[in-house]
C-alpha cells in the first residue's frame, strides 16, 4: 500500500507481499476513471450484442419482403399493407368488439387453456407411465411396442375418433393435445428412470422407502433432467397440435382464427397470427426449460 | 454380546447367460457386538458381494445371515451402509440427505424437533454441521464421505457396514477420516464391518482382520485378531512391534500365500 508511484509503469517484479492488490492500486493514478468499463456498461454491451444481430436480420428481411411483394397485384401482402390493415390486431391483443371479434391475445389465451389441460394431463400420465415402463421389464415388453406404433400417428389423425368419443369440440381438442404430448414424456421418463444409479436404489432399499416415497424422493428428482427434456418436446408438440386441431374444430382459438381469416381472405391477419403463434410457442418452450433448470439444479452433478 | 452377527455357511453363485460362477463359498464368521472387523482381500475376491449380502442387497444362494439370532435377508436401516462412492442424493443438501434417513427411520418415534436435533447431532459428530445447507457437488470427497457416515449413523444401526469407505480419497483425507471413524467407534461402541484393500487401514482400525482367499469361490482364509489397545495413534503404532507383526501377517497372506494373479 505504501508503494511509491514510480512503480506504476513496470509491473512489480520484486517480492511484493500482495501482488494482485498492489497491482490494482498502482494502476489507478495512471488511467482516467472512465477508461475501465463499469458493470452496467459491460452488461449493456453484452445485451446489445445479443439483441442487435436479430434486430438487424429482421429489419433486412422486412425490407426484402416489402420489395418482393410491394407491387400491386402481388400474391401476398407486404409488411406495409399488413401494418395498415391489421394494426388493431398488432397493437391491442386484448380488445373485445363482440363474441367473434376479439384480440389475438385473448384467442391465444383460449388456445393456451386447452394446452394447459391437455399438456398437464399428458405430463402427469406420461411421467407415471414412463416410471412404470422404466421400472418394470415386463411393462416395457408389454407396452413399448404399443407406444412405438401409436406415437407415430399424426395428431390430427386422432381428431375424428376423439370427436366421435367426446361428441364435443373442446374435450376433443384437449385429447388431441394429450395424445400428442404424452409420447415424448413417457419415453424420456422411462429412459431417465433406467438411468437411476444403482447406488440411489441401494440407499432407498436400506431405508426401506415404499413405492410412493421411492417415486417422489428418488425417481422423480433423479430422472428430472430426462423428464424435462420430454416435457419440453411435449409442449412444443402440443402447440403444434392445438393450432391444427382448432382449425378443424372451430370455436374460439388462434387456430380457428387463421382458418376463419383464410376463408374471408384476410391474409394480413393470418400473418399477424403466425407471429403470435411463433412467439407464444417460443415462450412456452423457454418457460418449460426455465422450470426445468430451477427444478433440476444440482441433479446432473454427481 | 457375543455372537451378535453370524454368517452361517454363506455361499453365492451368480448365474449369467446360463453360466454359473461361484463367487463365495462356505463363509463362516461370528462377530460380537461392538467389534470392528475388517474384511481384506484382492479385488474381485467377492468382499463387496459379502458386504452386500450382509446388508441384504444381494440374496444368498446358500446359508444365512443371522443378526441377534434372527435371519436377515432384506435390506434395512439396522444394517446401515456407507457406500464406496458416498451415494448422497445430489439434489438434496447435506442436511436433507441425513433428514431423508432420519425421517424414515424415526417416523412416529421422534418429534420434528427431536429429529432436527438428531440430524444436527450426527452432522456435528462427523464435523459437518457447518456445511448443512451445501449440496454434495459443493463439498469435497472427504466431506461427502463424512456426510455418508453421518447418514448411516443417524439410522442408529445395529451394524455399520463400510464398503471401502475411504478408497476414493487422498492419503491425508483418508487418515483424517480413519481417525474420525476410530473416534466414533470408541464413543458409540457400534459394531462395524469394513471392506478395505489397505493393509495399514485394516490393522489400525480393526479388532479382527478377516482375510479372503482369491476368487472364484473365495472364502475366509485366515482371521487375525489385532490386540493393540485403544485409543490407537498412528504415529505411535508405526514402531510398535505388534503393529508391525500384524501388518506383516496380512501382507504375507496377501502377497505370498494368496498372490493376486492378474486375470489369466
Amino acid at each position: 500500500m505504501a508503494q511509491p508511484a514510480f512503480k506504476t509503469v513496470p509491473p512489480p517484479a520484486g517480492p511484493a507481499p500482495r501482488p494482485s492488490g498492489s497491482a490494482r492500486i498502482l494502476r489507478l493514478p495512471g488511467r482516467a476513471p472512465g477508461a475501465r468499463p463499469t458493470g452496467w456498461r459491460a452488461r449493456a454491451g453484452a445485451l446489445a450484442a445479443t439483441i442487435l444481430p436479430p434486430l438487424v436480420v429482421i429489419a433486412a428481411l422486412l425490407v426484402l419482403w416489402q420489395i418482393a411483394f410491394g407491387k400491386p397485384g402481388a400474391a401476398l401482402p407486404p409488411p406495409s399493407v399488413i401494418w395498415s390493415e391489421a394494426k388493431d390486431l398488432i397493437l391491442d391483443p386484448f380488445f373485445v368488439n363482440g363474441s367473434q371479434d376479439i384480440g389475438l391475445g385473448l384467442r391465444v389465451l383460449t388456445s393456451l387453456e386447452r394446452v394447459i389441460y391437455g399438456f398437464g394431463l399428458a405430463a402427469i400420465v406420461g411421467v407415471l407411465l414412463g416410471a412404470l415402463v422404466g421400472q418394470s421389464v415386463w411393462a416395457t415388453r408389454g407396452l413399448d411396442p404399443l407406444f412405438q406404433v401409436l406415437r407415430t400417428v399424426p395428431p390430427l389423425a386422432w381428431l375424428p375418433i376423439s370427436l366421435a368419443a367426446f361428441r364435443d369440440a373442446n374435450p376433443s381438442a384437449i385429447f388431441v393435445i394429450f395424445i400428442t404430448a404424452i409420447w415424448p414424456v413417457i419415453i424420456n421418463t422411462a429412459v431417465g428412470i433406467r438411468q437411476i444409479p444403482q447406488d440411489y436404489r441401494n440407499v432407498a432399499e436400506v431405508l426401506r422407502l415404499n413405492t410412493v416415497e421411492f417415486f417422489f424422493k428418488i425417481m422423480v428428482p433423479s430422472a428430472a433432467p430426462y423428464i424435462f427434456t420430454g416435457l419440453r418436446i411435449g409442449i412444443g408438440l402440443s402447440w403444434l397440435a392445438i393450432v391444427a386441431a382448432e382449425m378443424l374444430t372451430g370455436g374460439v382459438g388462434i387456430g380457428f382464427f387463421i382458418w376463419d381469416a383464410w376463408n374471408s381472405s384476410r391474409l394480413p391477419d393470418i400473418i399477424v397470427a403466425l407471429v403470435y403463434i411463433g412467439l407464444v410457442g417460443f415462450a412456452l418452450d423457454r418457460l418449460v426449460a426455465l422450470v426445468g433448470r430451477v427444478v433440476t439444479r444440482g441433479v446432473s452433478v454427481t | 454380546m457375543p455372537g451378535y452377527l453370524k454368517l452361517d455357511h454363506l455361499a453365492k453363485t451368480f448365474a449369467r447367460n446360463g453360466q454359473a460362477s461361484e463367487v463365495l463359498r462356505d463363509i463362516n464368521l461370528v462377530i460380537d457386538q461392538g467389534e470392528f472387523v475388517s474384511i481384506i482381500g484382492h479385488s474381485g475376491c467377492g468382499k463387496s458381494t459379502l458386504l452386500n449380502i450382509i446388508a441384504g442387497l444381494t440374496p444368498v444362494t446358500l446359508g444365512a445371515v443371522l443378526l441377534e439370532n434372527r435371519e436377515v435377508n432384506a435390506p434395512g436401516p439396522d444394517r446401515a451402509v456407507v457406500f464406496q462412492n458416498h451415494s448422497l442424493l445430489p439434489w438434496l443438501t447435506v442436511y436433507e440427505n441425513v433428514k431423508l434417513a432420519v425421517d424414515k427411520v424415526f417416523a412416529g418415534r421422534k418429534s420434528r424437533a427431536e429429529r432436527h436435533d438428531w440430524i444436527m447431532a450426527n452432522l456435528d459428530l462427523v464435523q459437518m454441521g457447518h456445511a448443512r445447507d451445501k449440496r454434495p457437488a459443493e463439498i469435497s470427497g472427504g466431506m461427502k464421505q463424512r456426510v455418508g457416515i453421518a447418514r448411516a449413523l443417524a439410522m442408529e444401526p445395529k451394524i455399520l457396514l463400510l464398503d471401502e469407505p475411504f478408497g476414493a480419497l487422498d492419503a491425508l483425507t483418508r487418515a483424517h477420516l480413519q481417525d474420525s471413524v476410530m473416534d466414533i467407534h470408541a464413543r458409540l461402541g457400534n459394531t462395524m464391518i469394513m471392506i478395505t484393500h489397505d493393509v495399514d487401514e485394516a490393522v489400525l482400525l480393526s479388532d479382527r482382520i478377516v482375510m479372503m482367499t482369491n476368487g472364484p469361490a473365495a472364502t475366509i482364509g485366515e482371521v487375525l485378531p489385532v490386540t493393540l489397545q485403544r485409543p490407537r495413534r498412528r504415529l505411535e503404532l508405526v514402531s510398535d512391534p505388534r503393529y508391525v507383526a500384524a501388518r506383516e501377517t496380512v501382507l504375507r497372506f496377501l502377497y505370498e500365500r494368496h498372490r493376486f494373479v492378474e486375470a489369466a
